[in-house]
């Protein structure tokens, strides 16, 4: 379209007079120790080798707590005791009674969710908003739903006797710390296994609080045992011979790594790894919703999330209006202080996480991609980086194929239906995807023939516990969540 | 003419219309911004009468009031306009004399709009004669559900034709039309039909004014003024009654069409006890403590 310079420009200007004023979420009533021991047989303790590590806000790159890096020793006592608790006590005693102290954690976990929340987003960055809403609840929505599943199992898997395997070595991420630790946990214990859990490095401070929740909840001692350190201490974990199953949400590369690890031992392993999801908006979609899809499926968490729908492909007639509107709402995006209420996008969760993401957007644009981020204002101190759109990109640039694991978004338009489905599909991950469109036919031919594990329909990044969540292909085995969910958990007689 | 020819369907998926409206209503507006958003709300507020028993001595009641919102408060705005039925314009005319405050007239046999065309145009004339600034005029929903989207755009063009210079604000009775993909419809044809102000409700139908509602009117708004250019104005009405809603309402403007539509001149609130309201905050916000609401006068 042609416009002469007497056209009324059609710009929306979202820098107004009127802006919100900062409104910070307390941190008075927040309390951790300087100093975060391992949580080994019930009880808080140093590690062996008197080693400490420490965790910082990557708001503003200020030390909040040490916190003790466990050593093959500790590793040792830590599964030691879960094999006792196991044998003595979790495998042995009364299912219902199993789900009573997982209901117990999740009755605590609702009434300290404030208190949980607000060390989330101080230990990881993320905002607020999402820690509060999406983060804790979920956390504890986990526990209750698992807790229900204690006494069931029976009925879960009609006419198969479940058992439990026996010690759970479990790896988490730090992009959902106490959600992980909650989709981990909770249905190990459901289904009487010991646990013995390692946070990731850059966010175990919410784990930490768990332990105390679970002390608290009287837990018999070593049912679980949470134990931190960096790749190191994840690798004895998953080298130790009397570990009995395996559980690792994180990268493909250090998954591929485990795989190779447990070959020829009889552990089990479930793994959720990477991905590259493809978020598809038909010409039929509802335009506006779609949008806002796009910007939760892609800045939800700083798209620290494996399941970000970091490919967006839109039908070529749509593509001009939506890619102008998904910018008019990056403009509104609130990019800072993860403790305000009102910010959208918090902190990068770590120096090593923004180099990668900076390296990634440089390799795009010196392979000819465009790319468009908002006029926000980023803060000085701590580890930001604007959300960040790129075009004219194809399935043959890196930022396309390999995972970002940050705010980037790739975008490509396609014509037809085939076309899409092909593109979405070629991609060694396969966790997730979106399809946006009025037609419900459309939805179930698309949904039908994309190969990963979670398709979202007219909604992404929708979560709940009695939905299960995995991957195909490079993004891992085993389900999490739902009946599913107990599967990695149990053996089936 | 045509008018629904041009205008491509939009379907609206109603959950995630809901979703985007609680996100917008998380936002946590304090302090400073929200004292500034309350005298916002003041500035853009229709102060309503629409009652059969309305007489004159109400209607000047209310524009005195509308002028003088709360006197022992310096630097109040006063209201946008003060809306009220065909017959009491010219009573509201010398009310109003001086003030700056406009006068909106519904016409076309609001609120059912079960009028003759003639009639309805007939109406909207006399009160444009008579001193109303603005008219606020009905659809006919029963054109709409059958499908005769023609005949209501049509009316819409005649009605803004009987304007001249008044502006035409167009209430789609939101809560008749029943879907989102309705109101969406609707908004288009009004604004492409010559509407001035989209506008939700009548107030005598329930639901009146909903967020979600408003938001996809809003959206409809931002894509006419990318296609056109044009800025076409928003009044939610019916049902809006404390402070918090219209500051919510706000965040829903700032963030779905900026600047230009935080302003009186393109979004209206339709109400009659949200000023009383919204003055109690503003003292609050002032004093610190709640005042009993018979500090604030009920005209």
């Amino acid at each position: 379209m042609n416009e002469s310079s007497g056209t009324p420009s059609k710009e929306l200007d979202f820098q107004t007079d009127w802006t919100y004023s900062p409104a910070p979420e307390s941190t008075d009533h927040i309390e951790f120790p300087e100093k975060n021991d391992l949580f080994i047989n019930g009880k808080f303790q140093p590690p062996v080798n008197g080693k400490y590590f420490e965790t910082l806000d990557p708001s503003n790159e200020e030390k909040l707590a040490d916190v003790a890096e466990a050593g093959q020793e500790d590793i040792a006592n830590a599964v030691a005791a879960a094999s006792k608790a196991y044998d003595k006590v979790w495998s042995k005693i009364d299912p219902a009674e199993r789900g009573k102290y997982i209901y117990r954690i999740a009755r605590q976990i609702q009434e300290r969710a404030r208190e949980f929340a607000v060390i989330e987003s101080m230990d990881g960055g993320k905002p607020i908003r999402e820690s509060r809403d999406v983060d804790i609840p979920l956390s504890a929505a986990h526990f209750f739903y698992y807790a229900g599943w204690a006494d069931k199992l029976d009925y879960a898997f009609p006419g198969r006797k479940t058992k439990p395997v026996g010690v759970a070595g479990q790896i988490i991420p730090w992009n959902f710390p106490l959600l992980m630790a909650a989709w981990k946990i909770a249905p190990a214990l459901a289904a009487g296994n010991t646990v013995v859990l390692k946070p990731a490095e850059s966010s175990p401070l919410t784990a930490m609080k768990l332990a105390e929740i679970i002390q608290e909840a009287d837990l018999p001692p070593g049912v679980v045992n949470i134990i931190n350190g960096g790749g190191e201490t994840g690798r004895a974990l998953v080298e130790h011979p009397d570990i009995d199953k395996i559980a690792f949400t994180g990268s493909t590369e250090v998954g591929k790594w485990i795989m190779k690890s447990v070959a020829g031992t009889p552990k089990k392993y479930s793994l959720e790894l990477g991905g590259k999801a493809a978020n598809i908006i038909f010409e039929d979609a509802p335009i506006d919703q779609a949008v806002e899809g796009i910007v939760n499926g892609i800045f939800f968490n700083q798209g620290h999330v494996c399941c970000a729908g970091s490919r967006l492909f839109v039908q070529e007639s749509v593509a001009e209006n939506v890619i102008s509107k998904l910018k008019d709402r990056m403009d509104t995006l609130i990019v800072g202080n993860p403790l305000d209420k009102n910010t959208d996008i918090g902190a990068i969760n770590s120096k090593t996480q923004l180099e990668r993401i900076k390296m990634y957007v440089d390799i795009g644009q010196k392979e000819g991609g465009q790319i468009f981020q908002p006029s926000c204002s980023l803060p000085e101190k701590g580890y930001w980086y604007a959300p960040t759109l790129f075009t004219d990109v194809s399935q043959s640039h890196r930022v396309v194929q390999e995972e970002i694991f940050g705010p980037v978004l790739a975008i490509q338009t396609f014509r037809t239906v085939d076309e899409v489905i092909a593109k979405a599909n070629n991609t060694p991950y396969g966790l997730s995807g979106g399809v946006w469109t009025d037609k419900g036919s459309k939805i179930f031919n698309v949904s039908r023939d994309i190969r990963a594990g979670v398709i979202w329909a007219n909604t992404f990044n929708k979560f709940d516990p009695s939905a299960p969540f995995g991957g195909y292909k490079e993004s891992g085995f085993g389900r999490e969540g739902g009946l599913e969910g107990l599967l990695p958990y149990v053996d089936l007689d | 003419m045509l008018a629904h020819d041009t205008i491509k369907y939009n379907p609206i998926d109603q959950i995630g219309a809901q979703e985007r409206v609680a996100r917008l209503f998380s936002r946590s507006i304090k302090k400073e911004s929200k004292v500034e958003a309350l005298k916002t709300v003041l500035s853009m507020i229709d102060l309503t009468t629409l009652e059969g028993k309305d007489s004159p001595g109400k209607v000047k009641q209310l524009s005195y009031k509308a002028a003088h919102l709360h006197d022992q408060f310096p630097d109040l705005p006063s209201v946008a306009a003060i809306c009220v039925y065909p017959t009491m314009v010219t009573v509201a005319k010398s009310a109003l004399q001086n003030t700056g405050i406009k006068i909106a007239s519904v016409a076309t046999a609001f609120p059912s709009g079960m009028a003759s065309l003639t009639a309805k145009l007939d109406e909207v004339r006399t009160v444009v004669e008579d001193g109303a600034d603005e008219v606020d005029m009905v659809i006919s929903r029963g054109k709409f559900l059958r499908g005769e989207y023609d005949q209501v755009a049509d009316e819409i063009v005649q009605v803004k034709d009987a304007c001249g210079k008044a502006h035409l604000k167009v209430i789609l009775e939101t809560g008749e039309l029943v879907t989102l993909d309705n109101v969406r419809l609707a908004s288009d044809l009004a604004m492409n039909a010559g509407a001035d102000f989209i506008k939700t409700s009548t107030g005598k139908v329930s639901p009146a004014a909903t967020p979600t509602v408003v938001l996809v009117m809003l959206e409809a708004i931002r894509d006419f003024y990318k296609q056109t250019g044009k800025k076409i104005g928003m009044k939610p009405a019916g049902g809006i009654s404390v402070a918090k809603q219209a500051i919510q309402y706000l965040v829903m403007v700032r963030e779905t069409l900026g600047q230009d539509w935080l302003s009186p001149d393109l979004f209206r609130f339709g109400a009659s006890s949200l000023a009383n309201n919204v003055l109690m905050q503003i003292v609050k916000q002032t004093t610190g403590v709640y005042q009993s609401d018979n500090y604030f006068s009920i005209d």
